[in-house]
C-alpha cells in the first residue's frame, strides 16, 4: 500500500501511517530500528534498494531523505515536504517513508525526522553519498546510536580517512570497514593456525579503495609491525601478505571471489571471499548497534603511519597534522591494550 | 587455536567464532538426517563463512562411490535443502576437503581405509588431526562402530589435537542400556569429548527460553510457585510412524519425545539462575531440576497413553497405528504419552507440570505455557470477567517460533467486559527473517568444543530414573487408548487434567 502526500507534514505523515497499517490489517508492528538514509535522488534507489534487502532481516522502518537541489532564488526561499508512505507488500517486512526536501527545510531535516522515530528502538542514518565530515554533530546524525558513512564512495577517500579519524564519535562507523570483516575473520583463522610471530605485512589492492588502507591499519594497530600498502589493478583488495619468523602467510584474492590461502609447511587452500552487495554490508551494519572500538582503534592508528602508499597522496601530509593531536589524546587506552598484549603472545609463542 | 592471536579480539564483536582446523566424519552418511540436515548445514557454515579454510567432510557408508560421485550427492543436497544460497565459490572451498570411504561397520580394512583418509586430510587441508565423529547410525551399530574407532587408533587424541564423538538420541531405552551405552562411548572418548545431539537444545527459542528468563526482569518474580497455577509442555507432530515402524514399535512416544525432548525443555523452563552460562554451570542447574522432579503417586491415574486410530487428518484420510505396515496388530506402543509431574523443590512445589507428546494430533507444535493463577481478588463482577481465561506465557518453539502473553482486556463499548487478548512476539517479525537451523548451530559448537547445549550422561541417566518406573507400569496395566487421528488426543488426557480442575491449551 502506497500513499502519496504533497505540501505535507510530519504529523500528516505519521496519521497516514496508522491509517495505512489498519486499512492492511497489522497494526502489530515488530520493527526493531529506525534507518535513516539521507541521499540525493540519484543514488536514493539503488540506498533504498539495498535498505529494503537488508529489511529481510533486521525489520525496520526506513526513513529515506531526499535533499532537493534548488536552482533559483524562488525555489530556495519556499520550503515544501512531500512524502511517499509505503507499508506491507510495497515495503518488505517493514514501513518506508520517502521524503522530498524542497528549499529551507532542506537545512531541518532533523524536524521532518524526529517526529516519524519508532518509539524506544534505535535509531541508523546511513549517508550513502555526501556524509557530512563531522557525522556525529550533523543534526540528523545526532539523533541516531549509529551513523554509517561509506568514504568508498567519495573522491579523496584517504582525506576522508583522515576527516573521519579525526572527528570520530562512537557510534560512528563505514561500510569500507565493513566490507573486509571476512578477509579480517580469514586472516584471523590463518593465524590461529600458526604459532608464529608477524614480523611485517604488505596489504594489496586498488587504488583509491580505502578499505585497502582500513584493512592495513588494523594490521598494524593489532600486530605493531610495519605494514606497507601496495597498489594492483584490483578488483577490490587483491592480497595480504604476512612475513612470520616462521615463513610467510599469503592470502591472495586475484578474481574477487575465490581466494587462495598458503601458510608455509601447510598445503594451499581454496577459501570463498566474495565481495558483498551493499545490501549485506548493511545487514552486517545493523547487526551489532553499539559503538565498534576495534574501527576506531584502526582508524586512529592512521593513515600516515603505514608505510606510505607509492602514489603519494597529498592528502597525506594534510592528515598528519589534523590527526595526530586528537589521535593521540583519545587512542591511549585502545593502544595499551593492544601493547599489553605483545608481550603475552610472545612469551606463549617461545 | 591459540588465544594468543593478536589478530582475535573479544571486543571485536564483527569477527564470527570461527571453528579451528578440523573435519568431520559422517557415519551413515547416506541416510536421510545426513542429506536433508547434516550435509545443508555443514555448506550453510561454510557460506557465513564460520569453517576453516581446509574444512574437509568425509563420508562412510556401505554404497559404492568414488569421491566424485559423494561430492554429487553434497551438491544436490545442498542445492535443494540448504537455508542460504548456493554460491560456487563456496562449494568450490568446500569440494576440496570432501572424502569418501566405501565399508561396512565391521569391515576392518574400511577402518584403515578411513584412517589414511584422515591422514591425507591432514596433510592436503591441514585439519591438523582434528576430528568429530557423526554417528548418524541406528543404535545398535553404536556399540561396532565405536569399537572399530578404537581400535584403529581414530579415536586416539595426539598432543594438541581432538576427536569427538557426536552421537544422536535415542540415548538407550532405559536407564540400564543407556548405561551401558554411555559406559561403551566412555570407554572409547572422554565423557568431555562426547557431544549428544538433542536438536531441539540448538533452536534459538529454546535458547531464549534462558534470555527471557534470566536476561529481564519482568518475568523472573512471577515464576514460581505463588504466581504460576501450572505448567503444559506440549509437542504435537501431524505425521503418523511413516516409515518408521522398525524403530518407532516397541520404543514409543514417551521414550522417543518425552525422555529427552519434553525433560530438557522442562528442565531449561524449572531450572534455577545458573551462576554462568558456561557448560558446567548450566548442567549443574539442570541436573539439579531434573533430580527434583517426583513422578505422582498414583500412576494410573496421573499418566494417559494413547494410540492413533483411523481417522481423518487435515483433509487426508489416515490409518491407525495398529493397521500401520510392519506393526504388530496387538501392539502396546504408545503414540500418544501425557504425564504428569511435580518438582520438589522451595520454587516449584505444588505446581504440577503436565507433558504431552503424540502423533497424529491436530497440527505440528510444541510449546511451554506457563499458566498463572487467577487474581485472588477481583473487582469486576463475574459476568464481566466470564470470558476470562487464566493469564499465560506461551513460549512457542516451532513453528512460528515467538512468545506470546495472554492476559485479559476491556472490550471496546459502555459495559464492563473483559476478554483475553494475546500479545504477540515472533521471531520473524523482529528477527533475521532466517534464523541458523539447530544443527548448523549444534555442528559448528561441537567443531569449537563448546558444550553448552548438549545433554550430558547424568542429565540422561536422570531422565531415564524419571520415565523408567511409568514405562514399567504401563507394561504392567491396562491398554493405550485409542484416539481418532486428527484430534488432541485421547479423553483419558482430557479427564486427567479435568479431575485437577484444569484443561489442556489448545495450541
Amino acid at each position: 500500500m502506497k500513499t502519496d502526500l504533497t505540501d505535507t507534514t510530519a504529523s500528516k505523515i505519521n496519521k497516514a501511517l496508522v491509517l495505512g497499517r489498519r486499512a492492511i490489517g497489522t497494526p502489530a508492528v515488530g520493527m526493531v530500528l529506525t534507518l535513516v538514509i539521507v541521499t540525493d535522488e540519484e543514488n536514493a534507489y539503488d540506498a533504498l534498494r539495498a535498505a529494503s534487502d537488508a529489511a529481510h532481516e533486521h525489520p525496520s522502518r526506513t526513513l529515506v531523505v531526499i535533499k532537493r537541489v534548488s536552482r533559483s532564488p524562488r525555489d530556495r526561499t519556499t520550503s515544501r515536504l512531500d512524502a511517499e508512505v509505503r507499508l506491507g507488500a510495497d515495503a518488505g517486512t517493514g514501513e518506508t517513508i520517502v521524503l522530498r526536501l524542497y528549499g529551507d527545510v532542506v537545512d531541518h531535516a532533523q524536524s521532518v525526522v524526529l517526529p516519524l522515530l519508532l518509539p524506544d528502538a534505535p535509531v541508523v542514518v546511513w549517508w550513502p553519498v555526501n556524509a557530512p565530515l563531522d557525522p556525529a554533530r550533523d543534526p540528523l546524525g545526532a539523533l541516531a546510536q549509529r551513523r554509517v558513512t561509506d568514504t568508498y564512495a567519495c573522491e579523496e577517500p584517504i582525506r576522508e580517512l583522515v576527516a573521519r579519524a579525526d572527528a570520530y564519535a562512537p557510534g560512528d562507523t563505514d561500510l569500507s570497514w565493513t566490507r573486509i570483516t571476512p578477509w579480517r575473520s580469514m586472516l584471523a583463522a590463518a593465524l590461529d593456525q600458526v604459532d608464529c610471530e608477524v614480523q611485517s605485512v604488505e596489504v594489496e589492492g586498488e587504488e583509491y579503495n580505502p578499505s585497502c588502507e582500513l584493512l592495513a591499519m588494523w594490521l598494524a594497530d593489532r600486530l605493531d609491525v610495519p605494514v606497507r600498502r601496495t597498489v594492483s589493478d584490483g578488483p577490490g583488495l587483491t592480497a595480504v601478505r604476512m612475513d612470520t619468523d616462521c615463513g610467510p602467510v599469503v592470502l591472495d584474492r586475484a578474481d574477487g571471489s575465490l581466494a587462495n590461502l598458503s601458510i608455509q609447511g601447510q598445503p594451499g587452500r581454496a577459501v570463498a571471499l566474495k565481495r558483498r552487495e551493499t545490501a549485506e554490508l548493511i545487514a552486517e551494519e545493523l547487526r551489532r548497534l553499539d559503538p565498534d572500538d576495534t574501527y576506531a582503534s584502526a582508524l586512529r592508528y592512521g593513515v600516515d603511519r603505514l608505510n606510505a602508499p607509492a602514489k603519494g597522496d597529498p592528502a597525506g601530509e594534510d592528515g598528519l597534522a589534523v590527526a595526530a593531536p586528537v589521535g593521540t589524546v583519545a587512542k591511549a587506552p585502545a593502544k595499551d591494550a593492544a601493547r599489553e598484549k605483545t608481550p603475552v603472545r610472545k612469551a606463549a609463542a617461545k | 587455536m591459540s588465544s594468543s592471536n593478536p589478530l582475535r579480539d573479544p571486543a571485536d564483536r564483527r569477527l564470527p567464532r570461527i571453528a579451528g582446523p578440523s573435519g568431520l566424519v559422517i557415519f551413515g552418511v547416506t541416510g536421510d538426517l545426513s542429506r536433508k540436515k547434516l550435509m545443508p548445514a555443514v555448506y550453510d557454515l561454510a557460506n557465513r563463512g564460520l569453517l576453516p579454510p581446509g574444512f574437509s567432510l568425509v563420508g562412510f557408508a556401505r554404497r559404492d562411490w568414488e569421491h566424485e560421485d559423494f561430492a554429487q550427492v553434497v551438491h544436490d543436497a545442498v542445492k535443494e535443502h540448504s537455508r542460504t544460497p548456493f554460491r560456487e565459490e563456496v562449494w568450490q572451498q568446500l569440494i576440496q576437503g570432501m572424502r569418501f570411504v566405501q565399508g561396512t561397520f565391521d569391515d576392518d580394512e574400511a577402518f584403515e581405509r578411513l584412517r589414511g583418509t584422515i591422514e591425507e586430510l591432514d596433510k592436503a587441508q591441514g585439519t591438523g588431526g582434528n576430528f568429530a565423529f557423526y554417528l548418524s547410525v541406528p543404535p545398535k551399530s553404536f556399540p561396532v562402530v565405536i569399537q572399530q574407532l578404537k581400535k584403529h587408533g581414530l579415536a586416539d587424541q595426539s598432543s594438541g589435537s581432538w576427536r569427538r564423538a557426536v552421537i544422536e538420541k535415542p540415548f538407550g531405552h532405559d536407564l540400564r542400556s543407556a548405561e551401558e551405552l554411555n559406559a561403551i562411548v566412555h570407554e572409547v572418548f572422554a565423557p568431555d569429548q562426547v557431544f549428544r545431539i538433542d536438536h531441539y537444545l540448538g533452536k534459538e527459542t529454546v535458547q531464549n527460553i534462558l534470555a527471557l528468563r534470566f536476561a529481564n526482569t519482568m518475568f523472573e518474580p512471577i515464576w514460581n510457585r505463588s504466581y504460576v497455577d501450572h505448567v503444559q509442555i506440549t509437542m504435537a507432530e501431524d505425521i503418523g510412524i511413516g516409515g518408521r515402524a522398525g524403530y518407532y514399535d516397541g520404543i514409543g512416544a514417551a521414550r522417543d519425545v518425552i525422555q529427552n525432548h519434553l525433560l530438557q525443555l522442562l528442565a531449561l523452563t524449572a531450572m534455577e539462575e545458573p551462576a554462568s552460562f558456561d557448560a558446567d554451570a548450566l548442567a549443574a542447574e539442570k541436573t539439579k531440576v531434573l533430580g527434583a522432579v517426583r513422578l505422582p503417586k498414583d500412576l494410573g491415574r496421573d499418566t494417559v497413553r494413547g494410540q492413533y486410530a483411523a481417522g481423518w487428518q487435515g483433509g487426508a484420510q489416515a490409518v491407525g497405528y495398529l493397521e500401520e505396515d510392519g506393526i504388530d496388530p496387538k501392539s502396546k506402543t504408545d503414540t500418544y504419552a501425557a504425564i504428569k509431574v511435580g518438582i520438589d523443590n522451595r520454587r516449584w512445589a505444588g505446581v504440577p507440570f503436565y507433558l504431552r507428546t503424540g502423533k497424529r494430533l491436530g497440527r505440528r507444535v510444541t510449546e511451554i505455557a506457563v499458566v498463572f493463577q487467577r487474581a485472588p481478588h477481583s473487582p469486576f463482577d463475574t459476568t464481566a470477567t466470564e470470558e476470562l481465561g487464566s493469564n499465560a506465557i506461551v513460549i512457542r518453539v516451532q513453528p512460528d517460533e515467538g512468545v506470546t502473553v495472554r492476559f485479559g482486556s476491556k472490550v471496546p463499548g459502555t459495559s464492563m467486559e473483559i476478554r483475553d487478548v494475546s500479545m504477540d512476539f515472533a521471531y520473524g517479525e523482529s528477527f533475521t527473517e532466517s534464523s541458523p537451523e539447530a544443527y548448523e548451530r549444534l555442528i559448528l559448537d561441537v567443531l569449537l568444543g563448546d558444550a553448552n547445549l548438549f545433554p550430558r550422561t547424568e542429565e540422561v541417566e536422570l531422565s531415564w530414573k524419571i520415565l523408567d518406573p511409568i514405562e514399567e507400569y504401563w507394561d504392567q496395566h491396562g491398554t493405550p487408548a485409542q484416539y481418532p487421528a486428527g484430534t488432541w488426543g485421547p479423553a483419558e488426557a482430557d479427564d486427567m487434567l479435568e479431575r485437577d480442575g484444569r484443561s489442556w491449551r489448545r495450541p
